[in-house]
């Protein structure tokens, strides 16, 4: 099962966060078709968050089509994210083969953070992903 | 739809000063809100005034549609007041709390209450004055949450707590919100503690209701600029706050900002970095009040 974090200085709505959490443990085949997500009651006491916020979480993933809400029994993985592995491979690939060169240009961990931040906010500005 | 909380030119007079003005607002059923403000702002007069502890000198509150007024008791089975101060008896321990408790309230939850303290490591036996501040807390609250009030009344619940005990007392809290639906109306001066409890939040200032909305909203409709130095704020922008160094100005506004070209960024503001700039924000005497007619939803497989 998920254990769901916060980052509370990241700026970004918690519901995005936990959504965030859910999809990325789907990508990464930590959570499969089938699997059971937390009850509101057990995030909201583990994370300290408010209840209303889980429930917009999984309202929208349930929006989205991933999950599942079953009353009485919980809310479950319904689909897989649908990403080609062999794509993702070759291209976590390329970004490291960038991590690399930019290390080899001397820039350390903050100024590459600041790129990729960059990078994705212009690329998100130019159109659609 | 009833209001949980509704103030109506809510204002209290201690001899020659206010400690609220003109404070008209609607907590809606089901949610969570939070009131901030820097010390001696109201929240505790407003909270006060809201549990009927304290009596208005003008305007009325409201609990759940009913109209609290003098000596009246009808509403004090429906909420349950966290004072600041937590007033305990010290010499009493955590047991008699809970009799005292059993025996005042009709619908007093021993189980639940037993449970909570039980998971927070605190023993029914020890004396309420031995304990830590913020098993102090632990037990006030236990006793607010344990009567099964539909309102609970907070003021600066977290305050004086370390880390770890503000998050025990937050998990217990919340935990009991998903479970039964209670409207949370708290004080804090912290406003990273309150951003991922609340749904709405209150920014009060000596005395006033500077701003009132759900925090998505405050957040959706609130820029920092950034740009080249300006002598005097540009006309046709709702500024808040505005800061200029040598050759930079610095603006939080509200609503759409227009575009002041290219050397101006845009940048998204914390909440802490709103709420700072509300309170540095000189107060203007107008009753701002906002009703929140959104009534955040619960899902049902919870």
């Amino acid at each position: 099962m998920i254990q769901f974090r916060l980052d509370r200085k990241s700026g970004m709505p918690a519901y995005r966060q936990l959504v965030d959490q859910v999809r990325q443990a789907l990508r990464l085949g930590l959570l499969r078709p089938g699997d059971q997500l937390p009850t509101v009651r057990d995030v909201v006491k583990q994370i300290a968050i408010n209840p209303n916020t889980v429930h917009r979480a999984y309202r929208d993933l349930e929006q989205q089509g991933l999950t599942e809400g079953r009353p009485g029994s919980g809310t479950f993985i319904t689909r897989a994210l649908s990403e080609v592995p062999a794509r993702q491979q070759a291209l976590q690939r390329q970004l490291e083969k960038w991590m690399r060169s930019a290390r080899d240009a001397g820039l350390g961990e903050e100024a590459i953070s600041a790129l990729v931040t960059e990078a994705m906010r212009s690329s998100e500005k130019e159109g659609p992903r | 739809m009833t209001a949980a909380l509704e103030t109506e030119g809510l204002g209290r007079r201690y001899r020659r000063t206010w400690g609220l003005r003109d404070c008209s607002l609607s907590v809606p059923e089901g949610s969570i809100t939070g009131l901030v403000g820097p010390n001696g702002a109201g929240k505790s007069t407003l909270l006060r005034l809201a549990a009927g502890i304290s009596r208005p000198t003008t305007g009325s509150v409201s609990i759940f549609g009913q109209e609290v007024r003098p000596n009246s008791t009808a509403h004090l089975s429906r909420i349950g007041y966290f004072d600041q101060l937590r007033p305990l008896y010290g010499g009493f321990r955590v047991d008699d709390m809970l009799t005292l408790g059993r025996r005042l309230n009709p619908n007093w939850d021993d189980a639940s209450a037993r449970q909570w303290l039980d998971d927070l490591g605190i023993s029914t036996k020890d004396k309420v004055g031995r304990l830590s501040l913020g098993q102090q807390a632990e037990v006030a609250l236990t006793v607010c949450m344990g009567k099964r009030p539909d309102l609970l009344l907070l003021d600066e619940p977290v305050a004086s707590l370390d880390p770890l005990a503000r998050r025990q007392l937050l998990q217990t809290l919340m935990g009991t919100v998903a479970e039964r639906g209670t409207t949370v109306f708290l004080s804090s001066h912290i406003v990273s503690e309150l951003e991922p409890v609340c749904d709405y939040l209150i920014i009060l200032s000596a005395s006033h209701v500077q701003i009132t909305g759900s925090i998505d909203s405050l957040l959706a409709t609130h820029r920092v600029l950034v740009g080249p130095r300006v002598d005097g704020p540009p006309t046709g922008i709702d500024v808040i706050s505005a800061e200029s160094t040598g050759r930079q100005t610095t603006l939080l506004v509200r609503g759409d900002p227009p575009d002041l070209g290219p050397d101006w960024q845009h940048l998204q503001p914390g909440l802490d970095e709103i709420v700072l700039a509300y309170l540095s924000q000189p107060v203007t005497p107008s009753n701002t009040s906002l009703i929140v007619d959104h009534r955040p939803e619960r899902g049902e497989h919870s």
